[in-house]
């Protein structure tokens, strides 16, 4: 491995030199051929050897990016325990983004955003609803397509108000009290999430 | 490069991204309306059992559970 060590990273210095360095295609441009230059050197070295294969030979080519946007946003938000909306078809939906609340809508550029306690809604047409998400990730692809995935999410019907004041309460309380640094980053995500849980049924 | 960027204030204290969002998850499932707090909290019940082996044999194992005397 290392013999061709040398002869590979000259090649690739020489290639690199005469592009900018971060000049690299992303995967949804790159064709599927193998690269003929390093093809034709393997098989002087080793004729009765297959070129080995790279992780995106095996890899399904990723969806294509439609040319023109899409009319609608195709929602997935699933849950450890459950899929609660799988393909679904929307207009908009808001994310509590940990940069703040996120509207999405069809052709939103490709984003991760990870996502702070707060309300989600999901925007078809008139009907808004909504959802309190505990925290997760929101995956926003070219496609339009945006996979969401939260911990717990629970709408904000099902929510008991005098427990959320309790546990503000109690968690300010902690706040206070806090010795070590772990006891007070608890008590401040107790606040945090309790405080996002009253504005949330209050707002 | 970006090795200065702030960390959230959990992440300075010394703990990581799932014991955070875990955390928040339990939370908000303790703020639940009655019988769907008792479900959720249900659902998340786990129950482990550890045993460390020694000479190719299992020893005794160590019991982890929300549900007790099983």
């Amino acid at each position: 491995m290392f013999r061709q060590a040398s002869r590979l990273l000259s090649r690739s210095v020489a290639a690199g030199s005469s592009k900018s360095a971060t000049a690299r295609a992303f995967s949804t441009e790159v064709p599927s051929t193998i690269d003929s230059t390093f093809v034709e050197s393997w098989k002087k070295v080793a004729p009765n050897m297959d070129p080995p294969q790279t992780p995106s030979s095996f890899m399904k080519p990723r969806p294509s990016t439609a040319s023109s946007i899409p009319t609608k946003l195709t929602v997935n938000f699933v849950l450890p325990y459950a899929s609660e909306l799988s393909g679904k078809e929307v207009d908009m939906v808001i994310i509590p983004a940990t940069t703040g609340q996120m509207g999405v809508l069809p052709g939103h550029v490709p984003t991760i955003a990870e996502l702070k306690p707060g309300i989600m809604s999901v925007h078809e047409g008139t009907d808004v609803k909504k959802y309190f998400v505990s925290s997760g990730f929101a995956f926003l692809h070219a496609n339009s397509v945006a996979d969401i995935i939260a911990v717990e999410a629970v709408p904000l019907e099902n929510i008991d108000p005098s427990q959320v004041q309790k546990g503000l309460a109690e968690f300010t309380q902690k706040l206070a009290s806090a010795a070590t640094d772990l006891e007070k980053a608890e008590a401040q995500i107790g606040v945090e999430v309790h405080s996002a849980i009253n504005a949330a049924l209050t707002g | 490069m970006a090795s200065t960027a702030a960390v959230p204030f959990w992440r300075a204290a010394g703990m990581t991204y799932i014991t955070y969002s875990n955390i928040c998850a339990n939370l908000v499932r303790n703020c639940l309306k009655e019988p769907l707090k008792a479900e959720a909290l249900n659902r998340e019940k786990v129950h482990f059992s550890l045993s460390k082996w020694a000479g190719g044999k299992p020893e005794k194992p160590i019991l982890r559970s929300d549900t007790p005397g099983v």
